[in-house]
């Protein structure tokens, strides 16, 4: 009998499908601390990791969490921590060390109204920016946007197979109103589900260079306690993983590498969903529990007439250039609508060509409405 | 013609060209009584793994041959924990600074102690921020002048054993650089401990701390302790004065609590044991 994938149809919330989801992924390894809106991905991380023969950790701070993750990591468990904006900008420090380490795990943001303490039990959009740009240094990273409780276990799935891939952190960017929402969840057989496990070496341990890619610039990881006796820094290192601090060509490589490694399988990584944009001359760009919004209002504008599409960004990062090209290209007007004060909307602006673009905010918790979002696609037609 | 070899040269990661330690750091030495100490010990080094956090002491995860991280400024202890519960079986060490571990990192310390996760730490307590030019820290004595405190320091040191001691390490001692084989047996009997073990070397650091206190060369540092220091022969951390004129070394606390891994295991264990003995597949309401 399976303890790990719970087959069935259930009735639940975002966070705790998130949580399930990450035991269907194989995570067996989860310290948090508790925090609004996340703390029911913790909760029942408590009651059902030992089910599972895995291990949960209350930690004392996210810092410890995030860093304690990074060490299961490397002892060659699945592991995540899950948290809300003030803890994930605690963490941020040790993104960056996840990043140059190349520890595969995941990181589950349920989005509060910010800066600081902020709104604890609304949801927001205004972490999307600090998941690329919040640590130090230069680094692409992955991350999910769910819009439903379905989602909240599929994307976490995705996550821990993107983090295992490429060796990177991956994001679950849940927004509070999908975290606490209670809808259906269906557990598909375990057979169904698709897990990715990190390259591991095949080498003599003696020979290996714990950062050494292959050809897709990904580097099989060891772990700790196999006789590879690696050594991994937050330093600059060379390919054996020794630091190289001062050296301009070691630190340009690894740093070229850490984002190409990324960028290289962009197309592999990015998911967007499209809802009648094939003659669509206003196109709403959405994520999380606004592109539901999103999706009746342009259900409703087609009703009137009004050739409307959606473009629904289940990946935010990488952020899906190509395709919001493509789309600037074919439509009048594009509008994004984001629960902040416009962080989508710049890397829309950036990857736009030709279209004119509205943008549609929502701050304080609320979700934007089908009613609203109409409005605006009637706003400029 | 025989080649003249280190006894510890097979403790050495390949590869590793540059130390940077200074001339007269007492860093090596402790290095060296923690490679003896495995030595002796006949530990196997496969299933040993050396973590630190930042500062001169946070280098010495990248000089020895075993699986080794380097982890940001004071978050070895977490880096750590996060290790020794994913594989409990793995001898689990953490050799950092008094900086790194009791000042950004002091949180971590007081529950990986707390907790009793069976990892070893080593603190080598230098009473400054050595690395980036000798800056006061949070053992920096009273009075001291450091780039930071250039009228002298006005704050009261942390007493690294008492700390440890209240917070529920199970094994606490303190030495000088000056007790070479001491350190080495504390760190044999820690290596062997399965609860959490705490030891604070004080050690030499004429580049940044002792030139400063006018105490220029190494063996002025070196001199100051051998002068000082005084072994308590009992198991006792009220007794563990560190002031200039006296410093009280040897072992403070040698007890056995539950070890948080072992505790965990049990824990799992007997939850699966239940689940499987009813035939379901979890308790969990979902």
């Amino acid at each position: 009998m399976r303890r790990d994938v719970l087959t069935g149809s259930y009735f639940t919330l975002g966070d705790i499908a998130c949580a399930e989801g990450a035991l269907a992924a194989g995570c067996r390894f989860f310290a948090g601390y508790p925090i609004t809106p996340a703390t029911e991905v913790a909760e029942h991380m408590a009651r059902r990791m030992p089910e599972v023969g895995g291990v949960y950790i209350q930690m004392e701070d996210e810092i410890a969490s995030i860093a304690s993750v990074i060490g299961a990591s490397y002892a060659g468990l699945k592991a995540m921590t899950a948290t809300s904006g003030p803890g994930f900008s605690l963490m941020q420090e040790n993104i960056g060390l996840a990043v140059m380490t190349e520890a595969p795990l995941v990181i589950v943001n349920v989005m509060r109204g910010g800066p600081s303490t902020g709104q604890p039990t609304r949801g927001g959009q205004q972490d999307v920016m600090q998941a690329k740009w919040g640590s130090h240094g230069d680094y692409e990273i992955i991350a999910f946007a769910p819009s439903s409780v379905q989602e909240m276990f599929d994307l976490t799935i995705e996550a821990f197979n993107c983090s295992e891939r490429f060796r990177c952190p991956a994001f679950v960017l849940a927004d509070e109103n999908v975290g606490h929402l209670r809808e259906k969840l269906v557990i598909p057989e375990p057979h169904e589900i698709k897990l990715v496990e990190r390259k591991r070496p095949k080498c003599d341990p003696r020979e290996y260079s714990p950062f050494k890619p292959d050809e897709d610039l990904i580097p099989p990881m060891a772990h700790f306690g196999e006789g590879f006796r690696f050594y991994a820094t937050g330093l600059t290192h060379n390919e054996r993983g020794l630091p190289r601090t001062v050296d301009p060509e070691v630190h340009a490589k690894l740093v070229r590498r850490l984002n190409e490694k990324i960028r290289r399988h962009a197309r592999e990584i990015i998911r967007v969903e499209k809802l009648y944009l094939d003659d669509a001359d206003v196109c709403v760009i959405a994520y999380g529990i606004v592109s539901r919004s999103a999706a009746s209002a342009v259900r409703l504008a087609r009703e009137k007439g009004i050739k409307a599409g959606l473009l629904k960004l289940v990946t935010v990062w990488p952020f899906p250039n190509e395709e919001v090209l493509r789309i600037s290209e074919g439509v009048k007007r594009i509008i994004v609508c984001e629960m902040n004060e416009g962080q989508i909307l710049r890397e829309v602006e950036r990857c736009n060509k030709c279209s004119r673009i509205s943008f549609l905010p929502k701050l304080g918790g609320e979700i934007h409405t089908p009613r609203e979002i109409l409005s605006a696609i009637k706003g400029g037609s | 013609m025989s080649q003249l070899v280190h006894p510890l040269e097979k403790f050495v990661r390949p590869g590793m060209e540059s130390r940077i330690w200074c001339s007269g750091c007492s860093n090596g030495i402790v290095l060296n009584e923690f490679l003896r100490a495995v030595d002796e010990l006949g530990l196997d080094t496969s299933k040993m793994v050396l973590v630190s956090g930042i500062g001169c002491a946070g280098r010495a995860s990248g000089y020895v041959d075993m699986d080794g991280f380097h982890a940001t400024h004071g978050r070895a202890i977490p880096v750590a924990v996060g290790i020794k519960v994913a594989k409990p079986e793995l001898n689990v060490v953490v050799i950092s600074g008094d900086g790194d571990l009791f000042s950004i990192g002091g949180n971590h310390f007081l529950h990986a102690a707390r907790r009793n996760v069976g990892i070893k730490v080593i603190c080598i307590n230098n009473f400054n921020y050595g690395m980036t030019g000798g800056q006061a820290g949070p053992t920096t004595p009273m009075g001291a002048f450091l780039t930071t405190t250039p009228y002298g320091n006005i704050e009261n040191p942390l007493n690294l054993v008492q700390l440890a001691a209240a917070v529920g390490a199970t094994y606490v001692a303190r030495w000088t650089a000056f007790h070479v084989g001491k350190i080495k047996n504390s760190i044999k009997k820690a290596l062997m401990k399965k609860g959490f073990a705490f030891i604070e070397v004080v050690g030499i650091c004429p580049e940044q701390y002792g030139r400063r206190q006018k105490m220029p060369r190494p063996m002025d540092m070196m001199m100051w302790f051998k002068k000082s220091s005084v072994i308590s022969r009992e198991l006792d951390p009220s007794k563990a004065e560190f002031t200039q004129e006296r410093i009280v070394v040897g072992e403070f606390v040698d007890v056995e609590r539950p070890e948080y891994t072992e505790l965990i295991r049990g824990q799992i264990n007997s939850i699966i044991e239940k689940l499987e003995k009813e035939g379901k597949a979890t308790d969990v309401e979902i």
